[in-house]
């Protein structure tokens, strides 16, 4: 069984190495809808796949948070990008598999997977 | 229609934040000779009147301006009743609100729990200020996490942190495995 103990080795190792992220306005949000309706349509899988490969690729500029419902129920789970500077895109039925499209593509490459965004599905 | 409890958890929990909650406990036994599941979750949010509290059951009711349906607690409500469990909220005004779900543990229409890690993981590493109290008791065993613990041990690092949180999703995931030795609840 797991104990403090290994956590605060863990804090010992990692003391003095911990950078701030401190949210600026040079940062992209990616938002994931936790309303019931998102919930309910399998935003849960989707919102810590995203936050997984974020880590994993060690994208420091990118931040990934939760929101309400933003009214598109019938999309969910609908994850939105927000780039600085940038209009934002939309990403509708969203799974883990295709989050990770969005990380490698859009958010390491740059390039909008516009099969997956709202204008995608008949509606901009 | 969510298809498993522990996403109804992981919805009202999602109402206690949007209550302005800080502190949010979750408790969760499964009691295999009174053949029950009892789900507690409670806070320290806004609350409400009881007025809005009979509003909370009613599907056509909402707080939200972006549509004009809220299902969350009608869905977990159905949920519970439907296996001949109770299902009941309590609220005040300023002081924070609590939900409890009772089911029968071995009717047919009961949903499976699901996975409760998740649940409590997404909680704890999404929401880094917020305190929770997780306990989880099957029969005669038993686990307790207390983010205020883990909060007094690191100081300013915060739970989303990547060692941290991949600590939080094991301390979870094994602690359960002790308490419920694997089995499908």
């Amino acid at each position: 069984m797991k104990s403090l103990e290994e956590l605060k080795a863990i804090r010992e190792k990692m003391q003095g190495q911990v950078s701030m992220r401190s949210e600026d306005s040079s940062q992209t949000r990616v938002v994931v809808g936790m309303a019931t309706c998102g919930i309910a349509s399998g935003a849960r899988p989707v919102l810590t796949a995203l936050s997984d490969y974020v880590q994993s690729k060690k994208l420091a500029n990118v931040a990934v948070t939760q929101t309400g419902c933003i009214g598109l129920c019938q999309y969910e789970p609908i994850v939105e990008v927000i780039e600085p500077g940038k209009d934002k895109v939309t990403y509708v039925k969203m799974t883990p598999e295709k989050a990770l499209e969005v990380v490698e593509q859009h958010l390491i490459r740059g390039q909008v997977v516009d099969k997956y965004t709202i204008s995608a599905e008949g509606r901009i | 229609m969510m298809t498993e409890l522990s996403l109804n958890v992981l919805d009202v929990a999602e109402n206690s934040l949007r209550a302005k909650a800080d502190f949010i406990q979750i408790y969760l036994e499964i009691n295999s000779k009174q053949d029950s599941l009892t789900i507690v979750i409670s806070d320290n949010g806004i609350g409400m009147t009881t007025e809005q509290v009979a509003q909370a059951m009613d599907p056509f009711y909402t707080t939200r301006t972006t549509r004009h349906v809220g299902l969350g607690i009608p869905f977990f409500k159905y949920a519970a009743e439907s296996t001949g469990g109770n299902f009941s909220i309590q609220s005040t005004p300023g002081k924070g609100t609590m939900v409890q779900a009772e089911f029968k543990l071995s009717h047919i229409d009961r949903m499976p729990l699901g996975d409760m890690t998740s649940t409590i993981y997404t909680l704890i590493t999404f929401n880094i200020n917020v305190d929770f109290i997780y306990t989880y008791i099957v029969d005669d065993k038993s686990f307790l996490l207390d983010t205020r613990e883990f909060r007094h041990i690191l100081g300013n690092i915060p739970f989303n942190e990547p060692e941290i949180a991949s600590y939080i999703k094991d301390y979870l995931q094994e602690n359960k495995e002790e308490v419920d030795g694997g089995r499908y609840i």
